[in-house]
């Protein structure tokens, strides 16, 4: 499998992207013709990750496939993509969830729109992924926004108008204010160095803005992503966006689009600015451990079956910014690991708590009781994707959350001592939603509750095996992640100054 | 006009706006020629030092015919609609672009009035234009006695500006301020406080923007939009070439002063747009703050500064024709239904002009990979590149409010919600054209910015003396 010249990474972004346009185009006349266009098109961006992924050379730590042409010569803005063993498996993550996000609910009205705004949000989502130029990116992070907005609302609940306003309008001021963070980079490098570029390789090898700059604009960036962690206080935008989404809507917003704001941090955050992220770290390990356990007690407290999975998105993503700012191996590449596993198993939730509302049309939990007794199967796998979500040994979430604690606790003591907490608080309050949804004896209105049908199966299939194959046996993950993420770590160390302390190997002991 | 008089009654359906369109394209073509001239020999002087011929003024000319253009196209059926066929309008209309071409190309400040006075007197009568509407009228005089106030102030200004230096000609201007130490600086900088008020005022700049929402709401549609296109880029041109160029001595002096002219433009512009519940008012603070955005850019005072809002201009004359062509189509006749109610549901009536007026709304929201983003983002860098950071900020944090407002009218076109109206929607080949014309340019700029891009840079204001 030698390195082929096809631009794999355009094709990924450019797939999806054709693939709305003709979707919009198709005839009014054929609505039948769209939901297997959209699939087509989703399979074959979902292949093309896959064989990103088989092609992708393990141990690597620099970007792969790199595709660069200019577009805006005299700025220095081009065309530049790249793939590296962070963004590696947050793009294949894209390219499954998104088909079985289409075919998981069926939108009410509009199928046509609705899918074609799907698809475009999938080429915004690739796009911030794989952009290796500022300008690019801040494109892309910006288009992922138009589509989710209309998403939002036009296919969600009651309050759908509030949630996407809420969305739209705090993610745009969060990425305002990394616009000029940008271009005061920029424009600072320029002074330095010479050249007008917007190229992150360059920016972020050459490290020539001055301290105190540089500290501003990691804050400016910082704001951006930590509006679509989100960090506590910044956070109050997702509760109501998740719920009032549609199922589909829901399900990328948490399974994909969270994590733009972890891989923001980590990309721009750590690796353009990375004695300002060490400067920093304090302030982001503590909104983070406060995430989690705010995330978590919230979550206890929601009557709504879907609010209650959102909060807990806040929660866990509480632990990937732990990871990402302590600074070690274990913990970031945790963080990263996290991203994928959060990513599947939230998306997993959601799919599964948009069934119940479908079949109940409610989501209240004080209206579903002893489903289990009805529909065993679903119940079973919902408890699988609960267990997951905990961080049940054996299953995926255990393995990115152990990773990040561990490594966490050789840096940030007392953060993951609280963080740790964390992990009971989230088997609390899961297993009680569990208790209260699924066990007991069903009453009149929860008896027709019916069984998991085939398709549904079907499309939580992939998920599940996901669950348990990255819980059972992930090291082909982080044989894939680590390098990266030690080039990336080395490259914080040196510039900000520290040195990590160093993990006695195993058996270097007697 | 004349013309129109001595054919006999009967001209053929829209034949007005295409010999409008026909001229305005004509002097388009010609002010290409112009820039391979200025490009090949350099900026020159004509009409006894009264024109400067420089790659700003054709930029402007081309501008401003642009927007001749799509105004025409949207006037057509508008006309017809509410019974008022007749040339006098489109006359008008040339006269106000003859007038704001003047401006965007004077080399003398009584020149750049005589200017500043035909765009303006064209401007009142085309606002009172529709003598069936209350509103139209009074927008017209509302909009006469304070145009009326902020010429007087300007004039004055010339005065004092006259008295400090010795000549309204910009060069000789340039060259004594530039050669001479003033030893009481106090006539120039009343001068030039009272130009800037002049220059508000036309600008839409707060705190002189009191009438843009009256003016913008009672004034028929078109003429609305020609307002807002035209009236703007001339007066910015007027005030790119006076203060950047002429006055770019005294920089240390005015630039404080548009710094605070534009933070309170944007506020202005973005927060009390959001209160409207009226869509022309709404569009018509929103314009103010799009002008707080050009301030910005004149604001720098460097090459990038004075390319960003000519790019800006350009970009923004497209979007506004775009939305006001679909709001005319929208409003019904007598401009009747402005409230937002009248753009419920527009998606389901007419899904093609819901989704146009969309990708125009999030264009002036600055949604990338359109030319409304390309727009701003040339404005901010000129801005950081002047080490104006904290209006940068500002700046972006205003379009985020001023968002709101667009995605409020988006909302109410794509909500389901209340039945829809029966009548089907008629949408007039003119106002479709220069719709899609909007749109195209919008959306292609937005994809491939370059090329205008560099154009903006070249068109770079040169003050030469007179022969």
């Amino acid at each position: 499998m030698a390195g082929s010249t096809f631009p794999i990474l355009s094709a990924l972004i450019v797939t999806p992207g054709v693939g709305a346009v003709v979707v919009a185009l198709l005839p009014k006349q054929r609505p039948q013709l769209v939901k297997p266009v959209a699939l087509l098109v989703t399979l074959a961006t979902a292949a093309l990750t896959v064989y990103l992924l088989v092609d992708f050379k393990t141990g690597a730590a620099g970007f792969q496939d790199v595709t660069k042409h200019s577009w805006i010569g005299s700025l220095g803005i081009s065309w530049h993509l790249g793939v590296d063993g962070i963004s590696l498996f947050l793009v294949v993550l894209t390219g499954i969830l998104f088909p079985i996000a289409l075919l998981a609910a069926d939108p009410p009205h509009d199928a046509k729109s609705y899918t074609a705004w799907i698809l475009l949000l999938e080429a915004g989502v690739l796009g911030s992924f794989l952009s290796l130029d500022l300008f690019l990116f801040f494109v892309f992070f910006e288009i992922v926004l138009v589509p989710m907005y209309f998403l939002i609302g036009g296919w969600g609940y009651d309050n759908r108008v509030y949630a996407s306003l809420k969305f739209f309008l705090f993610t745009m001021a969060g990425s305002a204010v990394m616009l000029v963070g940008i271009f005061t980079t920029v424009a600072l490098h320029a002074n330095e160095t010479g050249t007008v570029t917007f190229d992150v390789v360059e920016i972020a090898t050459s490290q020539s803005i001055s301290q105190n700059a540089a500290r501003w604009l990691f804050l400016a960036f910082a704001l951006a992503f930590a509006v679509k962690v989100p960090l506590i206080p910044l956070h109050t935008w997702l509760p109501d966006a998740h719920t009032q989404a549609p199922t589909a809507g829901s399900v990328l917003l948490a399974g994909v689009l969270l994590k733009l704001g972890s891989y923001g941090f980590l990309r721009f955050g750590l690796y353009l600015f990375p004695e300002a992220s060490h400067y920093f770290a304090p302030l982001f390990l503590t909104l983070g451990t406060i995430g989690i356990i705010y995330g978590a007690i919230c979550a206890c407290m929601q009557r709504d079956l879907k609010r209650l999975v959102a909060y807990s998105s806040v929660a866990h993503m509480g632990f990937i910014v732990l990871g990402t700012f302590a600074f070690t191996m274990q913990s970031v590449t945790g963080g990263v690991l996290q991203m994928v596993n959060h990513g599947v198993s939230t998306g997993a939730l959601f799919i599964l708590v948009g069934f119940i509302s479908e079949r109940r049309h409610t989501r209240e939990i004080s209206a579903l009781k002893g489903l289990q007794a009805v529909a065993p199967i679903f119940a079973a796998v919902f408890i699988v994707v609960a267990f997951s979500s905990i961080g049940l040994p054996g299953l995926n979430g255990f393995v990115g959350e152990f990773l990040v604690l561990i490594g966490s606790f050789l840096t940030a003591r007392w953060w993951t001592v609280v963080a740790a907490g964390g992990v009971i608080l989230a088997a609390l309050y899961l297993l009680w939603a569990v208790q209260r949804v699924f066990m007991g004896e069903p009453d009149e209105a929860n008896r027709s509750f019916k069984e998991l049908t085939l398709r549904e199966g079907l499309v939580m299939a992939p998920l599940l095996a996901l669950i348990v194959f990255c819980g059972v046996y992930p090291k082909p993950l982080i044989d894939r992640i680590e390098p990266s993420v030690k080039e990336l770590v080395t490259h914080v160390e040196k510039y900000a100054g520290f040195e990590l302390p160093v993990t006695p190997t195993p058996g270097a002991k007697g | 006009m004349v013309v129109a008089a001595l054919v006999p009654r009967g001209w053929p359906k829209g034949g007005y706006a295409v010999v409008t369109a026909t001229l305005a394209g004509a002097a388009m073509v010609m002010s290409v020629f112009n820039w391979r001239d200025v490009q090949d020999h350099g900026a020159q002087s004509l009409v006894g030092g009264a024109i400067a011929l420089d790659g700003f003024s054709v930029f402007i000319t081309v501008v401003i015919c642009a927007a001749v253009i799509m105004t025409a196209l949207i006037a057509d059926d508008f006309l017809r609609r509410e019974g008022q066929d007749g040339c006098e309008l489109y006359a008008l209309m040339l006269m106000a672009a003859a007038g704001g071409i003047v401006m965007g190309s004077a080399n003398d400040l009584i020149v750049l009035f005589l200017g500043l006075e035909t765009l303006s007197i064209a401007l009142y009568v085309m606002a009172a234009s529709n003598p069936k509407r209350l509103q139209s009228q009074e927008s017209a005089i509302k909009y006469f006695i304070l145009g009326g106030f902020s010429s007087a102030f300007f004039l004055y200004g010339v005065a004092l500006v006259y008295g400090a230096t010795g000549s309204t000609s910009l060069p000789k201007i340039m060259d004594f301020l530039a050669t001479t130490n003033l030893l009481n600086e106090r006539l120039l900088l009343a001068g030039m406080a009272l130009l800037m008020v002049g220059f508000g005022f036309k600008v839409a700049a707060a705190p002189f923007h009191i009438w843009v929402p009256d003016v913008y709401q009672g004034a028929p549609t078109p003429v609305t939009s020609f307002m807002a296109s035209v009236g703007k880029v001339a007066a910015f041109a007027a005030l790119l070439r006076v203060f950047v160029v002429a006055l770019g001595q005294y920089e240390s002096d005015w630039r404080p002063l548009l710094w605070v002219l534009a933070v309170l433009t944007l506020l202005v512009g973005s927060v009390l747009a959001v209160v409207q519940t009226d869509v022309k008012r709404m569009l018509a603070y929103s314009s103010i703050s799009h002008a707080g955005f050009i301030l910005v850019g004149v604001q720098a005072a460097n090459a990038k500064g004075v390319a960003g809002s000519l790019f800006y201009l350009l970009t923004y004359a497209f979007l506004v024709a775009g939305t006001f062509a679909v709001v005319t189509v929208v409003v019904g006749p007598g401009d009747s239904q402005t409230g937002l109610d009248a753009f419920r549901g527009l998606a389901r009536r007419r899904p093609s002009l819901a989704l146009a007026l969309t990708v125009l709304l999030l264009a002036q929201a600055g949604v990338p990979l359109t030319a409304g983003f390309d727009a701003k983002f040339e404005v901010i860098v000129a801005a950081v590149d002047a080490k104006s950071y904290v209006l940068a900020v500002i700046a972006m944090l205003c379009s985020v409010i001023a968002a709101f407002v667009y995605l409020r009218i988006t909302v109410s076109m794509y909500s389901t919600d209340g039945e829809v109206p029966a009548k089907r929607l008629r949408v007039p080949i003119g106002a479709a054209t220069a719709v899609t014309i909007a749109v195209t340019f919008t959306l292609v700029v937005g994809f491939f910015p370059s090329n205008l891009i560099d154009l903006a840079r070249d068109a770079v204001p040169v003050i030469v003396s007179g022969s």
